[in-house]
């Protein structure tokens, strides 16, 4: 039995090169592995799109407040779509994948761990581009909405922002809630957050003192500031809406390294 | 003894002698893990010397799988120090050479067989041919199959396969053959060993006793964290009660209890069952004592009895 060759290979390099196809191929069977499993692919593209149908589509005037409700909700399900994607195809997905023992199959390997996160992220930011895509060809050939080549790519734009953000949420929602549950508790917040931050209608509509909670959850910022591109953003500065979120991302993140440290630690 | 036993067991006397004085390539030194009050491993001693095949077997809760989880850098030791290839379990160098199959409940069910093998073989310089993972993994077939539609068996392989894509030379095999029937189980079997005909190093934990008699150079046997016992599928049988002799006779417990190297006797409906080390000495007295013996049967014990004496006794 030769033994003594076994022993001392040469030390193999990280490259460049291969970093990159591996963060390419982690990206690309994400995004595949989201696909096709349809409880997830169809729910977070289609209920953004059905509620779009049956709340936006269906009015197209202009009513008496001045507010175009088809423009008004394409930002609004455009968050709605893109904040879904994030907390269940992170929180969940990732959740699960701990849960079943599958997260340390990939620990235990030489994957570099931010490859990892980083699909996870990539995979949220192309179902969010997926929903406001598709959300935007319903306005503008069904909904009676036009947008300029500017305000397409500011939307495009803060979806992507607006994902990177909601899937540091993900993140943290994964490592604080057990798989079983992941389902429940992500609709429990996700919904009726949805609600109170105006994406579901125009957010002067809402009794008073809901408005006056609203600055306090991040889905409100992030709405304004995809309504500020269609000038249906309250008469705040759209710059104390980017201040808001970037602060909730950040708090988001430390507080999943925190957890994620102590876990480490009882490990 | 059946005869394949016989030879496999002169060929590990062989290898034990090739080994012994080479370098350790894994090794937990007086490690303890503790989970809050509970000590999942208590100065755990395990060193891994290139080539072998070692078998950590134990019950359910025993530490199995923590040792294999603290030799593969996924937890940190409370005590004491883990060390593979000479250096941390946890750098991305250490685990570029080593491979594991831990247990997993499921995996992601929407990808293919190949997509997996093709990611996982990405993480590596010096990936094993897919070719070569599907040939020794057994997945012929079902290479194009989507995860979610495998039988049991298959999903174990893949796992398997995943391990291997990398081409490791240390193997960690957490009670790989788990909820297979026999026939998976075996050809699994045949794969760890053409893995250990390879040269690589293998950490198998089981407890299926029979896995780790058909296929461990060495057992090791712990129980509540500690090792009770290691040695040679050979050894570790010597260690329990010699061998049993079961028969139907008129001779009395107390009779057969006085007769030189009985080390017990138990009466089993109409058969009594006599465990000694000297089975053909006591077996001759027997036939003379009691012409009407019927039903004779002489048995070594089966690596489970020694594995229940051991455990069981401490």
């Amino acid at each position: 039995m030769s033994t003594s060759s076994i022993a001392y290979h040469e030390p193999q390099t990280l490259g460049i090169g291969r970093t990159i196809e591996i963060f390419r191929k982690e990206t690309k069977y994400e995004f595949l592995k989201l696909l096709r499993n349809r409880s997830f692919s169809l729910a977070v593209i289609g209920f953004p799109i059905m509620f779009y149908l049956l709340f936006g589509v269906s009015n197209r005037g202009t009513n008496g407040s001045g507010i175009h409700m088809a423009r008004y909700l394409l930002g609004g399900y455009a968050c709605f779509g893109l904040i879904g994607a994030a907390l269940f195809g992170i929180g969940v997905g990732l959740a699960g994948e701990r849960a079943m023992g599958w997260l340390e199959v990939k620990r235990a390997s030489p994957m570099p761990p931010m490859a990892y996160l980083f699909a996870k992220c990539m995979g949220a930011i192309a179902f969010g581009l997926i929903i406001v895509t598709a959300l935007t060809a319903l306005a503008v050939t069904m909904g009676g909405v036009s947008l300029t080549a500017v305000e397409l790519v500011k939307m495009y734009g803060i979806s992507i922002v607006g994902s990177i953000s909601f899937a540091s949420m993900g993140f943290l929602l994964a490592l604080l809630i057990p798989a079983n549950a992941a389902p429940g508790i992500v609709n429990l917040i996700y919904l009726p957050m949805s609600f109170m931050s105006g994406l579901w209608m125009p957010i002067q509509y809402l009794p008073h003192w809901l408005q006056r909670i609203a600055p306090a959850l991040p889905m409100y910022h992030l709405a304004q500031v995809m309504l500020h591109i269609f000038g249906y953003a309250n008469n705040t500065s759209v710059v104390s809406h980017w201040v808001g979120l970037a602060g909730f991302t950040m708090v988001m993140l430390g507080t999943s390294w925190l957890v994620f440290n102590r876990a480490q630690q009882n490990a | 003894m059946p005869a394949t036993a016989l030879m496999r067991e002169t060929a590990v006397e062989r290898f034990s002698s090739e080994t012994r004085s080479q370098q350790v390539i894994a090794a937990l030194t007086n490690v303890t893990k503790r989970y809050g009050e509970t000590v999942a491993l208590d100065g755990m001693n395990l060193a891994l010397r290139p080539g072998e095949v070692v078998a950590l077997l134990g019950p359910n809760g025993a530490g199995k799988s923590t040792a294999v989880r603290l030799l593969l850098g996924l937890i940190a030791p409370t005590a004491g120090m883990a060390r593979v290839f000479g250096g941390d379990p946890q750098t991305p160098e250490t685990r570029l050479r080593v491979g594991a199959m831990l247990q997993v409940a499921r995996i992601p069910e929407t990808l293919r067989v190949r997509e997996h093998l093709d990611l996982f073989r990405s993480y590596y310089a010096k990936p094993l041919p897919v070719a070569e993972i599907v040939r020794i993994a057994q997945l012929e077939g079902v290479e194009d199959k989507m995860f979610s539609t495998l039988s049991g068996g298959q999903k174990q392989r893949v796992l398997f396969g995943l391990a291997l894509c990398g081409d490791p030379d240390l193997v960690f095999l957490d009670e790989p053959t788990v909820g297979m029937d026999i026939e998976a189980r075996r050809g699994l079997w045949q794969q760890i060993r053409t893995l250990a005909n390879r040269g690589k190093t293998v950490l198998l934990t089981t407890h299926y006793l029979e896995e780790a008699d058909a296929l461990a150079h060495r057992i090791v046997v712990i129980n509540k964290g500690k090792i009770v016992s290691e040695g040679t599928p050979a050894e570790i049988k010597s260690v329990s009660a010699g061998r049993k002799i079961r028969c139907r006779t008129r001779l009395t417990v107390e009779f057969l209890s006085a007769l030189p190297g009985v080390m017990s006797v138990e009466q089993s409906g109409d058969d009594v069952v006599v465990m000694t080390p000297h089975a053909e000495a006591v077996v001759r007295e027997m036939l003379l004592r009691d012409e009407t013996l019927s039903g004779l049967e002489i048995a070594s014990p089966a690596l489970e009895d020694a594995f229940l004496a051991l455990t069981t006794s401490r």
